[in-house]
């Protein structure tokens, strides 16, 4: 077993981007995720590996646009306001069929909201981080140690679908420290190898096939744009039974379920324990990708014959809940434990209103 | 056992360090579980800062709670804010050298440490937290005394090595008035 230890969750992040072999990395500063940008700094020259802080976060977003498309395992991060920056970037890779890891360090809003942590960029993250509608498999970790194994998987299948994916964090993943176990590094061997299996990438006239592409079909003749936007539509179709994951947690026996993601979920965790020493059997479902949603984590609940569901969140007006409440569909009672702007969620909110469940 | 804290005062007085060496210690000699969440504002120097800390003998829920088993007050203002965010039943720890409030409260204990004299005394203000964190310990033997000085000594004496001593003096003043408190209190 590898060795724990004590990281902050933006340095966790780099340290195992670093590890999955990611060697570009450009950036922006803002709170609260400052610590990825400054560690990819320091730890970037020792593996040969470049970072590049822009001259804005469109710059950046663009340059891991760029690095994407030469091929090398890239990635760029910012927070909330500075993500609405990189969208026109992130919309592209989507359409170029780019392979980008995106951090979202999320803080309160909108507008330049607050630097403190928040949930506020759920409709965005899922539905639309760009213009086109595309869309991006979401992975949102509860501790770091999820944020490290996520990190790894969310490299795995930005190459596997050659699309963009993003982690969901927020402010309090990204600044809290926390024992981890970090995954053992990619030899550089192997790190060449996975550039060498992009056949696809621009990597100059050293051999092999011409005129690459990489560009929205706007650009390409070779594909109508509607063929595209199907095949695209067939793909997150298709991870809808391949990619959903979730936490079903004590939900066998419950009266009462409580439903949250990312931090959230963890603090939510946490209460289920709490309520069932009250005698309230409660359970937990967690996404651990918040897309695809993972509708049969709800569905194969006895929705009927439950109490009710807590959706959690630090989102005011929530939007976890309304995924949420597009599954359960009136099936059974949905109450919210809500805070905002860059409050966290008081385990106590989510006690309460599954207490009110109760009445 | 889950243990929580929240320790609070302004920029500069050491705030994260107090907290990072408990953390760091529990991370990296004991087998428990441990938190650690930093809150501040935009400012380098001055503003308010606090940082939660939660040492588990179980994977840790709620990193940062409302209401903690132990509060560490550095200044006035962090007592206005956070004497209300101890349990009933836990302890306030006060750097009495500055801080003129009073909890008011007859439901907790109260650890009156006068820390900053204490730092000044030893000819360094800087190490007013290691008075605390000492008093901590002595007074909650949450951690070893022992992991947390050579923790202190890795962390801090990496960069400062001429500054161990004195660090170790700032720690084992804080830890007497930590151990008198809580033996006085039993």
């Amino acid at each position: 077993m590898a060795e724990k230890i004590f990281m902050k969750g933006c340095e966790a992040v780099a340290e195992t981007a670093v590890r999955a072999g990611c060697r570009f990395f450009a950036g922006y500063p803002i709170t609260p995720q400052n610590d990825v940008p400054e560690y990819f700094a320091r730890r970037m020259p020792e593996v040969n590996g470049v970072f590049i802080q822009g001259e804005s976060e469109v710059a950046s977003s663009n340059m891991a646009y760029g690095a994407a498309a030469a091929g090398v395992r890239s990635m760029t991060s910012s927070s909330s306001c500075g993500i609405s920056l990189k969208s026109e970037a992130i919309s592209w890779m989507a359409g170029a069929n780019l392979p980008v890891v995106i951090a979202n360090f999320q803080r309160g809003g909108p507008g330049i909201g607050t630097i403190q942590p928040a949930q506020q960029d759920y409709l965005q993250a899922t539905h639309a981080s760009g213009n086109g509608g595309f869309r991006m498999l979401v992975l949102s970790p509860m501790n770091l140690q999820e944020a490290v194994d996520m990190t790894w998987q969310a490299f795995e299948l930005a190459d596997k679908y050659s699309k963009p994916v993003m982690l969901l964090m927020d402010g309090f993943t990204g600044t809290m420290m926390e024992p981890v176990e970090l995954p053992e590094p990619l030899s550089e061997e192997e790190v060449a190898a996975i550039r060498a299996s992009k056949t696809w990438a621009a990597r100059g006239k050293h051999g092999g096939p011409q005129h690459k592409v990489m560009c929205g079909p706007g650009l390409d003749t070779r594909i109508s744009q509607e063929q595209m936007n199907e095949r695209d539509a067939e793909l997150y179709e298709s991870w809808k039974t391949t990619e959903v994951e979730y936490e079903d947690y004590m939900t066998g026996d419950a009266e009462i379920v409580l439903t949250a993601y990312g931090i959230t979920g963890r603090i939510a965790k946490s209460a289920v324990k709490l309520l069932r020493a009250e005698g309230i059997r409660a359970g937990l479902i967690r996404p651990k990708k918040v897309y695809p949603f993972p509708d049969a984590a709800y569905e194969k609940l006895p929705l009927e014959k439950l109490r009710g569901i807590v959706s959690a969140e630090m989102s005011i007006p929530a939007q976890f809940a309304e995924d949420v409440e597009r599954v359960v569909h009136g099936r059974t009672r949905i109450v919210t434990a809500l805070s905002s702007g860059g409050e966290v969620l008081d385990r106590a909110a989510i006690l309460d209103a599954a207490r009110s469940l109760m009445k | 056992m889950e243990k929580s804290f929240i320790i609070a005062g302004f920029g500069g007085q050491g705030v994260m360090v107090a907290g990072q060496l408990l953390s760091y210690t529990a991370c990296e000699t004991t087998d428990k579980y441990v938190t650690y969440f930093p809150s501040y504002g935009a400012e380098m120097r001055g503003g308010t800062a606090n940082c939660y800390v939660v040492i588990s003998d179980e994977p840790v829920g709620a990193p940062k709670v409302n209401q903690a088993d132990y509060v560490v007050c550095l200044n006035d203002p962090s007592m206005a804010k956070f004497k209300d965010a101890v349990v009933p039943g836990g302890t306030i720890f006060t750097n009495s050298s500055v801080v003129t409030i009073e909890p008011e409260r007859s439901d907790i204990h109260v650890v009156k440490v006068d820390a900053g004299s204490i730092a000044i005394e030893l000819g360094a203000p800087k190490v007013l937290n290691l008075v605390i964190v000492g008093a901590i310990i002595g007074y909650t033997d949450v951690l070893p005394a022992e992991n947390v000085l050579q923790t202190a000594f890795k962390k801090l004496g990496a960069k400062r090595p001429e500054l161990n001593p004195i660090n170790e003096a700032a720690f084992r003043r804080g830890w007497e008035i930590g151990r008198k408190a809580k033996e006085e209190q039993v």
